[in-house]
């Protein structure tokens, strides 16, 4: 069903270093920053989330930094199950969607059936967007059929839900592996695919998402569908944040430079990306005491 | 020596002994400055002694940024062992007499002022080490209060410090400075003497072969004028350190810059200049070392904690 794409793993790492070594001028700067915060899903998924938490995540989800109310809102905010009706409730005047783990989110250790109950519910609870986990112990020992199928019937349950599909790229062992995941998420229907649940280390990294990048682009070359890709977990500077930019860009084109197509998984990263921000409009560098926790 | 290698920081032009390149210093690293630049060091005639990096903001940008990361690593040893480890650099910097001495005449000391300025350095060195666990005993309180409570304060550290050394002494003036924030538990990011950077970056050296945690004490060379606006203008620097000596237009401007983020700010008064040192050495280092032996200078530099701990009648 799906064929195994040989990956020249020294080739993408040389490609990777010469993408990290563009010059971006401050004008490109800007404008990076400006996408990678209006790119962003605002992450929030710790057993101890309490309202209080998520509500003030989705405030600083609507307003990043009060100081410069121009500064443009995150793509979505992205959360528990249970803490979705109420991250609904305090965005539902806004663009901001909000995104939903689901699937038995991190490990994907459950029946399909409560995998299933878990994405209609948080459905129903008015996620947007649905982050589903594949089953890496199913895929490692080569039952493709099965995590095709599961995909397949998560993305129904979804309804007019985006789905995106985390690969956990950190429990896939090798570049191929990777590979051929997203070839078979993308074929069972996936919106997005997605590296990383940020719960396992070595999560989102230059290689593995331009081996993604690929499989979106030739995904598109052969059927016209395009499908989103989201790095998540370990990008925390403006920097990596705008060296995956790059690659973007020079991967799949400017098509996918849009929050509709690329996302950034993070919960650091907002503030670095705000310090840059708030650096290029003062010329001062910024201290984190001036920033939000969260 | 012939005329040509006196001139030379390296001593010789033979294979045994190269010149060296002057770096920064950040996060116990030698690296090369962000622009790549270098200035030109020259003796009292005027002739080229050694290239010293030319800094700009963006060594400033990630001098502080360490410094703020390794603020943890020294508040959390014992105020005994940060005594013990600023007596080690007193230790090392006695060992590497000669070569402070031989920089210092380089750059137009007297071989007896020279001398007397490292000396001095050893003694303000072991002077502050024996400082570091008796600031609370000496500048902490009991407080009287009205009510059933155990009122005290001690001192803590501030967290990042800018300090912007004298011109001369080249050494005594940055340790002046450099000192009571060591002791008070400070991280720091020094701007160091342009006209006279050799013993500085030396020092540097020091630093780094006595147990001095990576990123506390960052050493930086270039244009001060072109620095000082960047570390004043700064959001994560909390004080800023300066002499007296400082033109009055940059003071001025690192109090105003400094608004932004309510830093702190002190001129304390170390310089003494190069004819004075050369002409009066005895008088003019005692004198110095008097007035920088000063534990309050550490007290201006800490942040005053006060607790109040319930108590029963």
């Amino acid at each position: 069903m799906i064929n195994r794409i040989p990956i020249d793993a020294v080739g993408i790492q040389e490609r990777v270093t010469r993408i990290c070594t563009r010059s971006i001028k401050r004008e490109s700067k800007l404008q990076a920053l400006d996408l990678a915060l209006r790119m962003m899903d605002l992450t929030t998924l710790e057993g101890s989330d309490s309202d209080g938490k998520v509500r003030q995540l989705c405030n600083k989800a609507l307003l990043p930094y009060t100081e410069l109310p121009n500064i443009p809102s995150v793509a979505a905010v992205c959360v528990y199950p249970n803490r979705v009706a109420l991250a609904k409730n305090i965005l539902k005047n806004s663009s901001i969607s909000v995104a939903s783990v689901a699937t038995a989110f991190p490990s994907g250790m459950s029946s399909l059936q409560i995998k299933l109950d878990d994405v209609e519910y948080a459905v129903s609870e008015g996620a947007d967007e649905i982050d589903m986990v594949i089953s890496r112990g199913a895929f490692l020992s080569g039952e493709y059929t099965k995590v095709y199928d599961e995909i397949a019937q998560i993305k129904q349950a979804c309804g007019s839900a985006h789905l995106k599909v985390i690969l956990e790229t950190g429990e896939l062992g090798s570049l191929e592996n990777i590979r051929m995941a997203s070839d078979l998420a993308m074929k069972a229907g996936a919106d997005f695919i997605k590296t990383s649940t940020g719960k396992i280390s070595p999560a989102a990294s230059m290689p593995v998402v331009l081996v993604m990048l690929q499989a979106i682009r030739d995904n598109y070359n052969s059927t016209g569908v395009k499908v989103g890709m989201k790095p998540a977990g370990g990008i925390r500077s403006s920097k990596q944040a705008i060296q995956y930019l790059v690659m973007v860009k020079e991967t799949l084109g400017i098509d996918w430079l849009n929050p509709s197509l690329f996302r950034f998984g993070a919960s650091s990263l907002a503030n670095d990306v705000l310090m840059q921000w708030v650096k290029e409009k003062t010329g001062r560098y910024q201290s984190l005491n001036y920033f939000s926790n969260d | 020596m012939d005329k040509q290698t006196n001139h030379t920081a390296s001593q010789s032009n033979t294979m045994n002994s190269i010149p060296k390149t002057y770096k920064n210093y950040i996060n116990g690293e030698f690296p090369r400055t962000e622009s790549g630049r270098y200035y030109s060091v020259k003796d009292p005639s005027d002739k080229h002694i050694a290239n010293v990096g030319l800094s700009t903001r963006k060594d400033i940008r990630n001098a502080v940024q360490v410094a703020r990361k390794a603020h943890g690593a020294w508040t959390d040893k014992t105020a005994y062992n940060r005594g013990q480890i600023i007596y080690r650099i007193a230790e090392i910097l006695s060992g590497r007499r000669e070569q402070f001495i031989h920089e210092m005449v380089l750059l137009g000391y007297t071989k007896q002022a020279a001398e007397q300025e490292v000396n001095a350095c050893v003694e303000l060195i072991v002077y502050f080490a024996g400082w570091t666990d008796k600031t609370t005993q000496v500048f902490g309180s009991i407080n009287p209060v009205a009510s059933n409570h155990f009122n005290f304060s001690r001192q803590e550290s501030i967290g990042v410090v800018g300090i912007i050394c004298p011109e001369t002494p080249s050494l005594l003036g940055m340790l002046g400075l450099l000192l009571p924030n060591m002791v008070a538990g400070n991280s720091q990011v020094l701007i160091a003497s342009h006209q006279y950077p050799l013993p500085s970056c030396t020092f540097a050296e020091v630093l780094a072969t006595s147990d001095v945690p990576a990123g506390i004490v960052n050493i930086i060379t270039g244009i001060k004028t072109d620095l000082i606006p960047s570390i004043s203008q700064h959001m994560d620097v909390d004080l800023l350190v300066g002499d007296e000596s400082l033109d009055t237009n940059f003071r001025n401007m690192c109090e105003l810059e400094s608004a932004s983020n309510m830093k702190r700010v002190y001129f304390w008064k170390s310089f003494i200049s190069l004819d004075e040192l050369n002409s009066t050495p005895d008088k003019t280092i005692a004198n110095c070392l008097n007035s920088l032996k000063d534990p309050y200078h550490i007290l201006y530099v800490q942040e005053v904690k006060t607790t109040w701990h319930p108590v029963s009648e």
